[in-house]
């Protein structure tokens, strides 16, 4: 075993060169967990919206897998991606298993629900202070549905930290769908397990700093965004 | 300070060729919950004129009547008819400014421009009416500023120049003034008296009356969901019908 000292020492001196292999991973990282993010935004605003604004037969019941879907573990979705895109799945004559895209599409899965069920209740609570105000306004359903979604704009924001955190930080379904292989998917969590593995702790440290940094940075933007927004609007 | 600008020549609520929506017809409406009657019974027609104040001590249903007038609640019985039989005239042609308002987190314009788009305006009229709207209640200067950081009395006032964007038949007031100042209430109603010189028609509820006195042509007494006595404000005020609409008058209303 390595001194803790002298592997933390190592680590930052990788990160501060910041070799190409390195930068290779974090950009890959970033693309993959970023793209699969602003995509789960997409799909699981409009969803949870959706599901506080109307009432429908069944709503209850999809509410409910909805929140249980938020606890999807990530090697059962990136199974399910690889069945699906296999050669012998029904999506295989794409040719998308092991590449970035199979990725992203297995951690949109995970992102999804997460987004979804946290916008929903954001919404939902709107919902009780401006729905008599929008109706008489005269907003149809709609036209409710987009204004509370830009009225709820800065906690829908935290609710992306959340789904960006669960996407960078997974590793199960992206080394099951993107196979881990060097300069085509391999991303930070899957070269931390990889180089932990094989005893390359120096490497793997340095990965985690870099990661925890990332996301440190990326929260940080969006918090003072938030907070200079919050000011400015209430 | 500073008087309520003159807007008269700025509004010009029926459109023109068009039947306006009045008279409104309230039919024996009641609103229950849990068995429990909030409204009963209550019947009145109201016309195109007068100021209308609906007076009553806390809990009198106030709110909740000017809320199913307003069609943004269902009767369990009865029901509320207008002249014109086009809803969507009658939506277009209503407003309401709630005692706590709900502004959007967006620029103090932009609220109005809000509702000036569900209305379908063009840009051009859309900015000359945030122009008009802004000018009249004194925000001018507060138009780029977020409309949730204004003062209580800047919201309500605004509250109030939204309804007024969309040019209504009618505006109902569910006791606009009860969460300001003595000076932004006076202001705001120079602005009320306003609206209704214009040919706008007011409903207005509260329980000061003071207030009541102050604005009302026509006033409609409401105690514990029912409606007592209505009647032009001169002669409600100088001696009610109703035993318990005098004994509020004198203060003595038993709850």
């Amino acid at each position: 075993m390595q001194d803790l000292g002298a592997v933390l020492q190592t680590a930052l001196k990788l990160m501060l060169e910041l070799d190409d292999s390195l930068l290779e991973i974090i950009f890959l990282s970033l693309r993959v967990s970023l793209t699969a993010t602003l995509l789960a935004a997409m799909a699981g605003f409009l969803l949870g919206a959706v599901l506080a604004v109307w009432r429908f037969p069944g709503r209850g019941s999809f509410l409910v897998l909805l929140n249980a879907l938020m606890g999807l573990p990530p090697v059962v979705v990136g199974l399910m991606v690889y069945l699906l895109l296999s050669r012998a799945g029904p999506l295989g004559d794409f040719g998308l298993l092991f590449t970035g895209t199979a990725m992203i599409i297995a951690q949109w899965l995970l992102v999804t629900p997460l987004i979804a069920a946290l916008s929903q209740q954001i919404v939902a609570d709107l919902m009780l202070e401006y729905r008599e105000q929008l109706l008489s306004l005269g907003a149809s359903r709609w036209t409710m549905l987009q204004t509370l979604l830009w009225e709820g704009r800065f906690s829908l924001l935290t609710v992306m930290l959340a789904g960006f955190g669960r996407a960078i930080s997974e590793v199960g379904a992206v080394l099951i769908v993107g196979g881990n292989i060097m300069h085509h998917t391999r991303v930070m969590t899957t070269a931390i397990a990889l180089e932990t593995s094989k005893g390359n702790l120096t490497i793997a440290l340095a990965l985690g700093i870099v990661l925890i940094v990332l996301a440190f940075l990326v929260n940080a933007a969006v918090t003072f965004s938030k907070i200079y927004a919050k000011r400015l609007y209430g | 300070m500073a008087e309520a600008p003159d807007w008269r020549n700025e509004q010009a609520c029926v459109p023109d060729g068009k039947p306006g929506i009045f008279p409104l017809r309230v039919t024996g409406v009641s609103f229950e919950v849990a068995g429990h009657y909030l409204l009963d019974d209550i019947s009145f027609e109201l016309g195109s004129g007068p100021l209308t104040v609906i007076l009553g001590a806390n809990g009198a249903g106030k709110s909740l009547l000017l809320k199913i007038c307003h069609g943004l609640l269902s009767p369990t019985r009865g029901a509320v008819n207008w002249q014109s039989a086009s809803k969507v005239r009658v939506r277009n042609s209503q407003a309401m400014v709630f005692q706590r308002p709900v502004l959007l987190r967006r620029s103090v314009a932009a609220n109005i421009d809000y509702v000036l788009r569900l209305q379908g305006l063009a840009k051009p009229e859309r900015l000359r009416r945030i122009d008009a709207c802004l000018r009249m209640t004194g925000l001018s200067h507060l138009g780029r500023r977020g409309a949730r950081v204004l003062s209580g009395g800047e919201q309500q006032k605004l509250a109030l120049a939204r309804a007024w964007a969309v040019r209504p038949e009618i505006v109902f007031l569910d006791e606009p003034t009860a969460n300001i100042d003595p000076s932004a209430t006076l202001f705001m109603e120079n602005l009320i008296r306003q609206f209704s010189r214009a040919g706008t028609k007011v409903v207005l509820t509260t329980h000061d009356l003071a207030q009541a006195k102050r604005l009302a042509d026509e006033v409609l007494f409401l105690h514990q969901g029912r409606l007592l006595e209505q009647a032009p404000a001169k002669q409600f005020f100088d001696g009610p019908e109703n035993p318990l609409a005098r004994a509020f008058l004198q203060g003595e209303l038993p709850c």
